[in-house]
């Protein structure tokens, strides 16, 4: 067993015993955002496609799912898996659209057409406007585990998160994997190696806002409700945030990200008000200008350099 | 006549006036874009804020200071445009060697600190600044009442966006401009400071962004929140016309708004995603919008 395994072992670990120590649903959110920053990463940080409409997809899994539970009936299982697939065809749609241009422009255009579902959400029916669609159930895995109990819905989320950051994981190792990062380093020669770019592309953008629905999804069972504000651009900015503060491009950056910015938040609520949003906008400044590498990939450099002294 | 498509025609005379007067907006702020995008390689995220802080300062000249609209109109840009100098001199300048994309999220940084700024100051809900007296009235046309206010944004804008085209396409100014746009290695070594032009362009589209918020001002609620939705219309509008050209980015912003408020006649749901919905499929035809060149 290498270092890397022993590592996230330790992590896994301290989730199993962290709802006795730490508030269950703050534990929860923590890994909602952990998971979206990560499908979010995917996306940034292996093939260098800077999405800034990710919300569209959290809030579509959210209020669809939401819907199949409370409307239709289905179970928690299928209401997830609802979820999922709508935030992973709306994936395909914009990702079919945005990949047609590069760089900013790619940014520009997720960014628009989240905000149109945005209005959409806002006009619709089925969502509640600006109420949000309220009281979800939370209802019982496979028919038999309870999960209004907050422990039992903790470990139903973090065996989802775990089985999501596998997926992750082994999706950036895989040959795919690959062929994604050679696109981030060099798109032209990823070209003229035969590549089909584009299929590559809009492959990583549909899991990334499937992973990303999953996430959404999985927030409003913990909450019971889904609103605008899960569709709004705000949350778009602030997944980029945990993605960079944590470190774009390493595997565990993105939940550092989540964890630090979910408690600031967490912590800062009652406290200072609006001055949360000066608060982020100052770290976003701060990260770009300062260290640029995030939390993780800072250390990791750190971790680097001081083996290359002793060596 | 009376009607036009079962429509009265002083409601479609009304509207069509408003989609002009929005159309204005995006018209300038999409300018404003395209000529800081075109020397800095950056996509300015503030300007949907520096647009709020310019309509703040507008108010706030009034409100504090007793300055009335006409000197706030100049005042205002400038405040701004010395923010957005110092803002290049301090944080841009560091980012021009890395990839694009820090430009971008610098400046998202820099929205989120004003927007929060503002609205910890204010509160989200507007405040009201009413019309110089000028202005207030309308006109009567015969088949329709122009209030003053709206036919003097657009002529402003109109104004404000061909005095930047002359600048930057028929004057000795716009042609080193131009040049240091096109390759800032070479028109470095013809003597031409390149930093300087960097920077006071940036300014420049700032203050272009507060102006277009100064004359917004007297027509909607002055509030925190006014810049960040506009903006992302904006960016649309940008990606529908291609940032390539300067008359093209004023004619996409006008008749994308012109388009805007037809559609509040016909059709009222959709008028909120009508422009992301062109966006689409000018996407789907020709990627690289209306007046791009494919790089």
């Amino acid at each position: 067993m290498n270092r890397g395994m022993f590592g996230y072992l330790v992590l896994l670990a301290f989730g199993l015993v962290a709802p006795f120590v730490i508030y269950p649903v703050l534990m929860m959110k923590i890994l909602c955002f952990a998971l979206f920053a990560c499908a979010f990463n995917l996306l940034l940080g292996y093939t260098g496609l800077l999405s800034f409409g990710h919300a569209a997809f959290f809030g579509t899994a959210a209020y669809v799912a939401g819907h199949a539970i409370k409307v239709w009936g289905l179970p928690t299982e299928l209401g997830l898996l609802a979820g999922v697939i709508a935030s992973a065809l709306l994936g395909w749609a914009f990702g079919s659209l945005a990949i047609r241009r590069l760089g900013i422009y790619f940014a520009m255009v997720t960014l628009a057409l989240a905000q149109m579902m945005y209005f959409l959400f806002l006009q619709a029916p089925f969502t509640g406007g600006e109420d949000g669609l309220q009281g979800v159930p939370r209802g019982k895995l496979l028919g038999f585990v309870d999960l209004a109990n907050d422990i039992n819905l903790y470990y139903f989320v973090l065996a989802i998160f775990v089985a999501a950051f596998w997926l992750i994981y082994r999706t950036i190792h895989s040959p795919f994997g690959q062929v994604l990062k050679a696109i981030r380093e060099n798109e032209t020669r990823a070209v003229s190696l035969g590549y089909d770019v584009a299929k590559y592309k809009l492959l990583a953008f549909v899991l990334s806002a499937a992973l990303a629905g999953l996430a959404g999804a999985t927030k409003m069972l913990v909450f019971k409700f889904a609103t605008l504000t899960d569709a709004h651009w705000h949350q778009s900015g602030e997944v980029v945030l945990m993605t960079i503060l944590g470190g774009m491009g390493t595997v565990l950056g993105p939940v550092v990200g989540a964890t630090v910015i979910v408690t600031l938040q967490n912590e800062l609520a009652d406290k200072v008000g609006s001055l949360v949003t000066v608060i982020m906008g100052s770290i976003f400044v701060i990260c770009v200008l300062l260290f640029r590498r995030g939390v993780v990939g800072e250390i990791a450099a750190l971790y680097k350099r001081m083996l290359g002294e002793k060596a | 006549m009376t009607e036009i498509f079962g429509i009265p025609i002083q409601a479609f005379m009304g509207q069509l006036m408003l989609g002009l007067v929005s159309g204005s907006f995006y018209a300038m702020l999409s300018l404003g874009l395209a000529v800081i995008f075109g020397m800095l390689n950056i996509i300015n995220f503030a300007h949907g804020a520096l647009y709020m802080v310019g309509a703040f300062l507008g108010w706030m000249c009034l409100e504090y200071l007793g300055i009335g609209y006409w000197p706030a109109l100049l005042l205002s840009p400038l405040v701004v445009g010395v923010v957005g100098m110092l803002i290049e001199r301090l944080m841009l300048q560091w980012l021009y060697k890395l990839d694009h994309l820090y430009g971008l999220l610098l400046t998202f940084g820099l929205a989120l600190i004003l927007e929060g700024s503002f609205t910890n100051a204010y509160g989200v809900s507007g405040q009201s600044y009413s019309i110089p007296e000028e202005l207030s009235g309308a006109f009567n046309l015969g088949f329709m009442y122009l209030p003053k206010y709206r036919a003097w944004i657009i002529l402003a804008s109109l104004l404000v966006c061909f005095a930047t085209w002359f600048v930057v396409e028929k004057t000795r100014l716009g042609a080193n401009l131009r040049a240091a746009t096109e390759n800032p290695k070479l028109t470095q070594a013809f003597g031409i400071n390149v930093p300087l032009m960097v920077m006071l362009t940036y300014g420049f589209g700032c203050a272009l962004a507060a102006f277009a918020g100064v004359l917004a001002a007297p027509a909607i609620q002055v509030s925190p929140l006014m810049g960040s939705n506009l903006i992302i219309i904006v960016f649309a509008v940008v990606v529908i016309g291609g940032m390539g050209s300067i008359l093209g980015s004023i004619l996409t912003g006008l008749g994308l708004g012109v388009i805007e408020g037809l559609t509040k006649v016909f059709y009222p749901e959709a008028s909120a995603t009508v422009v992301f919905v062109i966006m689409a499929i000018v996407l789907m035809i020709r990627p690289a919008g209306l007046f791009g060149k494919e790089k």
